[in-house]
């Protein structure tokens, strides 16, 4: 990591349209990237980090986002003053870049053997034999299992997981001196993840690669970064290398956001195993089938939860974790019947709900709230934020200005100013929306509430705050809670048991330190194995 | 997004003028009986009377005042163009929201039911329910109102399936609200500016349909009608061109304004589509 270095970006300044919430997304920004080192950025939405990229790369949405001022220097040539012509044979050749979701950064009508084929052709002169043969050997180097398929699979055909891996190749195939990587882990699933990153960092090694690497989440610079930069609102706030900055950071913002990782160590529980039963689910099953109709015959049948049985005590919080597909919000939209299960029973306070019709659980339904994942599509943006939270206990027969009263005190419960109430949704961010979501369930005093992924959309410092929100509130009112998430950092944090879901069944259930402590099942090993940083425990401060 | 819809709308040039134009028609067609007093239908002069001569646009072969005939016809293609459109719109909405909310075998019935109508050419299904319902304002309302529906059932199914998955609406089945409730009161309303767009649009279809039968004679007989006035006059068109040139220009240009009126409200109440 010494001489000069590969890349250096001076005093760059890209200017934002008018109409922005600010002036620059980027500000006298001023970094360096050495050859073999990976150099991660990490800041919050909003923090101009892939701007960053973009304007390295010249990928800018001109005219509304446009460099004003500053350099970037790549072997001593400055890239901003690059003609067009020049940018085309430096980008992909020299300086590669990995995109955040593969699905829509490869063209899906074409063979991935053809797509990575035509960065060939593009830039070098090579017959098709032995361009062939150089992809073959590539796509075995990122560990794909039978390239020859791959070669010839269409994007769709083959799983995230692969189609990161393929980027990769595509990246990496003109040997470039510098990759960088715009969040390319965080669409996929944690195991897939840590496949992935350990991935980078060995051909980041072979090849001696210089790497700028933007992500948001810690755990993953805690993982693969040799130096780390932090930005936040378009100013570079501290740069260092990885031990520095993640366990004795300098600038406050950094250890505002550190201090918001949440920690791998399981939370100290504090309920009585004696608290009666309040949810039983027995034996739920739910198979999808496509296409059904008059004139079609279902074709394909996915089983997306098997046969789970379920106990959760009253005051009790059971996280149910596992990746995408496992059937972990199948589940929970059975038990709240949001879907209609094939088979199963669930029994909420001894009354067995699933021997109701739809309409005679309507009035049952209070008893049950849920909290939705996305803060932007689970309030209607057509109504005040008071109407939002008051439309349930309305709906169940409470006088409107009673009701409307009442939604103005849950405001206050979960620390909105209770001014805002007669405000529409899109005037807030997303964490104080996750309130007004939270506020909207609480208003009609659930026993049981059902959390779906309520804070994965959210940065991690406000992460924090409406995790501790949660728990506050679950404490105060001894809520029952049923907790779903993919991030076993938020698990330890707030559940008092875990159940861990895969292909539709739980595999393993148990009190949070147990099973953090000594998991009983491979897959569980496999996902606390997969947790990025999860030997860096974040200092506190 | 700050600014208002109006601040939107007026500031689309196309849409102000159209807008404007439009308020003419509608101020000249509900002022007919004052501006233009008495049976539209009577003879006040010489036939073939030339426009812009005693008469303002001259008279017809039997010498009736065809400016009073285009004042009293506006009247006509507004009333039919307006009742069919908020009949077939109102039908098409409530059809397309039950068959995308609840989807199913209600949605397959109800969507096999559109389609039997989208099969018919709608124009000759129009003229067969105007001859045997007899020709009316009512009649003719209604035959427009039945040809019309189909594409806004299907409009606003997409609409509220693709609405029905925001997790809004789910919420909104958590809280134990009842599907009507849910219908109307969380996805209509955020389903209504494509609705709107359709509709507006759906007013210059039509008067377009009622122009056209009131020319094949299916008019209603006591109502004076732009398409009656084209028809009458076709006969004559090459020593008097003003019979069939005066109305058939007040239908250009009526058809012309709503459209644009409507391509402005939906860039209007769209604004994101037309950023960028």
């Amino acid at each position: 990591m010494s001489g000069s270095p590969l890349l250096a970006v001076h005093d760059l300044n890209v200017a934002l349209p008018a109409w922005a919430d600010r002036e620059r997304a980027v500000s006298d920004l001023s970094i360096e990237l050495c050859r073999n080192e990976i150099v991660c950025v990490v800041g919050e939405s909003g923090s101009g980090k892939s701007v960053l990229a973009r304007a390295i790369m010249g990928l800018l949405p001109a005219p509304h986002v446009h460099v004003t001022g500053g350099s970037v220097l790549f072997d001593g040539e400055d890239l901003l003053q690059a003609a067009p012509e020049r940018m085309r044979a430096v980008r992909g050749a020299r300086i590669a870049m990995v995109f955040q979701e593969p699905m829509t950064a490869l063209n899906p009508l074409m063979t991935i053997g053809r797509q990575i084929d035509e960065m060939l052709e593009i830039h070098l002169a090579l017959g098709a034999s032995e361009r062939r043969a150089r992809i073959l050997a590539l796509l075995e180097e990122v560990r794909l299992a039978d390239p020859e398929r791959i070669l010839r699979a269409y994007p769709h055909e083959i799983s995230g997981g692969q189609r990161q891996r393929a980027m990769i190749a595509m990246a990496l195939i003109l040997e470039p001196a510098i990759l960088i990587a715009d969040e390319p882990t965080t669409a996929l699933d944690v195991t897939t993840q840590a496949q992935i990153l350990a991935l980078i960092k060995e051909l980041q090694r072979k090849h001696q690669t210089g790497v700028l690497f933007i992500t948001h989440d810690f755990g993953v610079v805690a993982e693969i970064a040799d130096r780390v930069a932090v930005m936040r609102h378009g100013v570079l706030v501290e740069i260092g290398t990885a031990a520095q900055v993640l366990n004795a950071p300098r600038h406050e913002y950094t250890r505002s956001l550190i201090a918001a990782v949440p920690a791998l160590a399981p939370r100290a529980r504090h309920v009585m195993d004696a608290a009666p039963v309040l949810l039983e689910v027995r034996g739920m099953t739910k198979t999808f089938a496509g296409g059904a109709g008059w004139f079609s015959r279902a074709e394909r049948r996915v089983p997306a939860v098997k046969a789970v049985e379920l106990a959760l005590r009253r005051g009790h919080t059971l996280g149910l974790v596992g990746e995408s597909g496992s059937g972990k919000s199948t589940l929970a939209r059975c038990i709240i019947r949001l879907i209609e299960p094939d088979a199963g029973s669930v029994h909420l306070a001894g009354i067995d709900l699933s021997a109701l019709t739809r309409r005679e659980l309507r009035p049952h339904r209070k008893h049950i709230q849920m909290v939705f994942q996305d803060p932007y599509g689970s309030l209607n943006p057509r109504m005040t934020v008071v109407r939002l939270i008051a439309q349930g206990p309305i709906t169940h027969g409470v006088a409107v200005p009673e009701a409307l009263a009442r939604a103005r005190e849950l405001l206050q419960l979960v620390r909105l100013d209770p001014a805002a109430a007669d405000r529409f949704p899109h005037e807030f961010s997303g964490g104080q929306r996750q309130r007004i979501g939270i506020a909207r369930a609480l208003a009609l005093k659930p026993d049981l509430l059902v959390a779906d992924e309520p804070v994965s959309a959210l940065d991690v410092s406000v992460q924090a705050q409406v995790l501790q929100l949660l728990a506050d509130i679950r404490d105060r009112l001894a809520l029952t809670m049923l907790f779903i998430t993919h991030d076993l950092r938020v698990a330890a944090q707030v559940c008092d048991e875990i159940a861990v879901m895969r292909q539709g069944e739980i595999v393993e259930t148990g009190p949070t330190a147990s099973v953090f402590a000594d998991p009983q099942h491979a897959y569980t090993r496999e996902l606390l194995a997969a947790v990025p940083g999860r030997n860096w425990v974040p200092p506190r401060f | 997004m700050p600014q208002s819809f109006w601040h939107r709308f007026l500031r689309n040039r196309p849409a102000a003028i159209g807008l404007a134009f439009l308020a003419i028609v509608v101020v000249v067609s509900l002022g007919a009986p004052v501006f233009f007093a008495g049976d539209p239908f009577r003879i006040v002069g010489k036939p073939f009377l030339p426009p812009f001569g005693v008469y303002l646009f001259g008279t017809d072969s039997l010498g009736r005042d065809i400016a009073a005939g285009i004042a009293h016809g506006g009247r006509t293609s507004l009333m039919v163009g307006l009742v069919a459109t908020i009949a077939a719109v109102s039908a098409g909405t409530l059809l397309g929201a039950f068959a995308g909310f609840y989807r199913g075998w209600i949605d397959d019935a109800l969507m096999r039911f559109t389609e039997f109508f989208q099969t018919i050419p709608t124009f000759l299904f129009a003229i067969v329910l105007v001859a045997i319902m007899s020709p009316s304002r009512g009649s003719i309302v209604l035959a427009i109102a039945v040809i019309s529906w189909p594409p806004i059932a299907r409009l606003v199914r997409g609409q509220f399936m693709a609405t029905r998955e925001r997790e809004f609406v789910q919420a909104a089945i958590c809280l134990g609200m009842t599907d009507a409730a849910i219908i109307f009161r969380q996805i209509l309303p955020n389903v209504l500016s494509p609705i709107i767009v359709a509709g507006s649009l759906m007013v210059a279809t039509a008067i377009l349909i009622e122009a056209a039968l009131a020319f094949l004679g299916l008019g209603d007989p006591n109502a004076m009608s732009w398409g009656f006035m084209i028809g009458a006059g076709r006969s004559f068109l090459r020593d008097a061109w003003w019979l069939c040139a005066i109305p058939g220009i007040a239908i250009l240009l009526t058809v012309l304004s709503i459209n644009l009126v409507g391509e402005g409200v939906n860039d209007a109440l769209n604004p994101r589509l037309r950023t960028l």
